[in-house]
């Protein structure tokens, strides 16, 4: 059950806390806008991203039997899991099929989603999560904060104390440098001991049989091809057609995540490595019911880069952790409150419908759109609280009655200035909790409006 | 049903997305007057550097770079340098590779990438365990951009294949650029004419 305002007062009660995070995203965002203008065609591109995106939904099914048709002649075998649960059993029998102790992971928000971690290391698999920002946030026991930058929140002193504690680094050093040898040198070993290597995906290519993955650290690569074993895990909404869509989202992705021309290492997998074996997991899980829904499935469309969270003036201002969904953020605030409109429904609340999110998304997911018919749907589905739903039925009378309108912003313009403090701001004002009232006006503006019309003849 | 059969039918019978026509890409990539100074340019932000000698100067220029590195490993024609035989039967003998030498396909001024294919190499983690890596490159195959680069990939025959853009990296500390994360920590396109 997620409660946005409640974890959110918690982060902006350290001011100077929320205003580093702020910039640090502000500063993300800033190289995506300069790496985005380095490229005429950037809008062009952006529609022809999601012009694939939705042809490609359109037709998911026969992409879905294409990819699998090609992959299995490439040597890789593919299973398919209808929720989270069928995905962590499919995982878990390979890894015991092939007598795996240790695995390596990398980056993937579908395992993150599923609870793999904590499903295998409750059946006694060791599991190294090996990007650096998720081995920092796994070392000290939290989710990511962040689909892209997963220990964003952090401040360097932090992870230089976990890193004291877990790797036996300096006290008092947190040169980012040095912390990152020092994780370097410890994830080698894991490497090189793991069985088996987890990683995401970020395209399947119907037509090649074929998955990429992206990443800077080389962690993913490392994982999938040092050990036998490779294991992959995608939704079912990561297929694209043909191998020549690549060069329209390599050119978006990374470029929109972190304003990187491209991601260190964008790697295409057709194959298992020499003597070994490599599966494919394409999971459900939930996914199917956006393609029934007119007013979210483009919610599927989603690359993962993270610009709607790095350019949300709420997320920047309330830190990852604030939304307790898998995927915060714009995006995960749309995908979350579909999924489970009951324990999400604050999270399209977490949102000013000031529409940057649109505007920076490479695929052109209108996600301020999404939030705010979301906020219709919980009403229509009774999900609002008393507070609120109140407050709507007598706005909405109001509006519909003018006389009435005008009788009661009389009314309170005349009542409130003479009304102490405690009443005007007692806890029935939700409105007015964190905010200041205006100075009541002697007139409104249709009287004012009235008197220039006056004025002027 | 199964969970194949249960998914594809769900999408089968509840998608309402109309089916839109596949659209054609363009030809809007961008194009660069000097590929090579664009690609160097690039390569330099992301924590790399390109460089260009004659075939002959190949283990002069790489040596030279590389005075302290010991295990070397090198599948590039016209490079001796190398003293590590990478057709080893277990990847894992490959750990204490200081440097690897490699051949690039062709290179991408957009972005600094340069497409590698295994093809002459038994291991693909040889990329990403060796401490350094030196890619090279023919002078002449310099691709404009990613959709130019896509015309010269096909995976009818191969199994794997991948960008690089520099060596190794991460933001993850406080959004401090620190070059070698778990890949390489140098990283260098020597282009040769
Ligand atoms: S919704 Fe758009 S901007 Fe947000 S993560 Fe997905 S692709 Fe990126």
């Amino acid at each position: 059950m997620s409660n946005h305002p409640q974890e959110a007062a918690k982060f902006v009660a350290n001011d100077e806390r929320m205003h580093w995070h702020d910039k640090a995203l502000w500063f993300v965002r800033e190289k995506r806008d300069l790496a985005s203008k380095s490229i005429p065609e950037w809008e062009e591109l952006r529609s022809v991203a999601s012009e694939i995106k939705t042809h490609t939904l359109s037709k998911l099914d026969y992409y879905l039997e294409e990819f699998e048709k090609n992959a299995t002649q490439k040597g890789i075998t593919v299973h398919w899991a209808k929720d989270a649960l069928e995905h962590n059993e499919i995982v878990y029998s390979l890894l015991e099929k092939n007598k795996v102790s240790k695995i390596v992971k990398s980056k993937s928000m579908l395992t993150e989603e599923c609870h793999l971690n904590p499903y295998l290391e409750e059946r006694n698999i060791e599991v190294i999560d090996t990007d650096l920002g998720e081995r920092i946030v796994q070392l000290r026991n939290e989710p990511p904060s962040h689909i892209v930058l997963p220990a964003i929140h952090l401040k360097k002193s932090e992870v230089s104390e976990t890193f004291v504690e877990k790797l036996g680094t300096e006290k008092g050093n947190d040169d980012p440098t040095y912390l990152t040898r020092a994780a370097r040198a410890s994830l080698r070993e894991d490497f090189l001991d793991a069985g088996a290597g987890l990683t995401g995906v970020n395209f399947a290519i119907a037509q090649t049989g074929g998955v990429v993955v992206c990443t800077n650290e080389g962690n993913a690569d490392m994982g999938a091809s040092l050990p036998k074993l490779h294991i992959a895990s995608m939704g079912i909404e990561k297929i694209i057609p043909k191998l020549e869509h690549l060069g329209v989202f390599t050119r978006l992705l990374a470029k929109s995540a972190t304003g990187q021309p491209i991601t260190s290492y964008t790697t295409h997998f057709h194959a298992p490595v020499v003597d070994g074996e490599m599966h494919i997991v394409i999971v459900d899980n939930q996914r199917t019911p956006f393609l029934a829904s007119k007013d979210y499935n483009k919610a599927l469309a989603c690359i993962r880069c993270g610009a709607c969270m790095n350019t949300c003036p709420v997320y920047r201002r309330s830190g990852g952790h604030s939304y307790g969904y898998v995927i915060p953020g714009p995006i995960g605030s749309t995908l979350g409150n579909f999924k489970d409109p009951k324990a999400n429904k604050t999270l399209p609340f977490a949102c000013t419908l000031c529409g940057s999110c649109t505007n920076v998304c490479p695929v052109k997911i209108d996600l301020d759109t999404q939030l705010y018919t979301h906020r219709q749907d919980l009403g229509a589905q009774g999900l609002l609280s008393k507070q609120k739903t109140i407050s709507m039925k007598i706005t909405a009378k109001l509006m519909q009655h003018p006389k009435l309108f005008d009788f009661f912003g009389k009314t309170i313009r005349k009542l409130v200035p003479m009304l102490p403090k405690s009443i005007v701001y007692s806890k029935y004002n939700i409105w007015g909790q964190t905010r200041d009232l205006p100075k009541m006006p002697k007139n409104s503006f249709k009287e004012l409006y009235k008197q220039g019309l006056k004025d002027e003849l | 049903m199964n969970s194949k059969q249960y998914i594809l039918n769900s999408i089968k019978n509840t998608n309402i997305i109309k089916e839109t026509p596949c659209p054609q890409i363009p030809d809007f990539g961008i194009v660069y007057e000097d590929k090579f100074e664009q690609f160097a340019q690039i390569i330099k932000t992301v924590g790399g550097d390109a460089l260009v000698c004659k075939k002959e100067d190949l283990d002069k220029t790489i040596a030279s770079l590389y005075e302290d590195e010991k295990v070397i490993s090198s599948n590039v024609d016209g490079c001796t340098l190398g003293n590590f035989n990478t057709d080893v039967d277990d990847p894992h003998k490959l750990k204490d590779i200081d440097l690897a030498i490699v051949k690039g396909e062709f290179a991408v001024s957009e972005n600094g990438a340069v497409w590698i294919k295994n093809e002459d190499n038994k291991h693909r983690v040889l990329y990403f365990i060796a401490q350094n890596i030196v890619i090279v490159v023919q002078k002449d195959k310099i691709v404009n951009n990613m959709h130019e680069a896509y015309e010269n990939i096909d995976f009818s025959d191969a199994g794997y294949g991948a960008f690089v853009s520099g060596p190794s990296k991460t933001a993850d500390i406080e959004q401090s650029l620190v070059i070698g994360a778990h890949g390489p920590k140098s990283g260098y396109v020597l282009f040769v004419e």
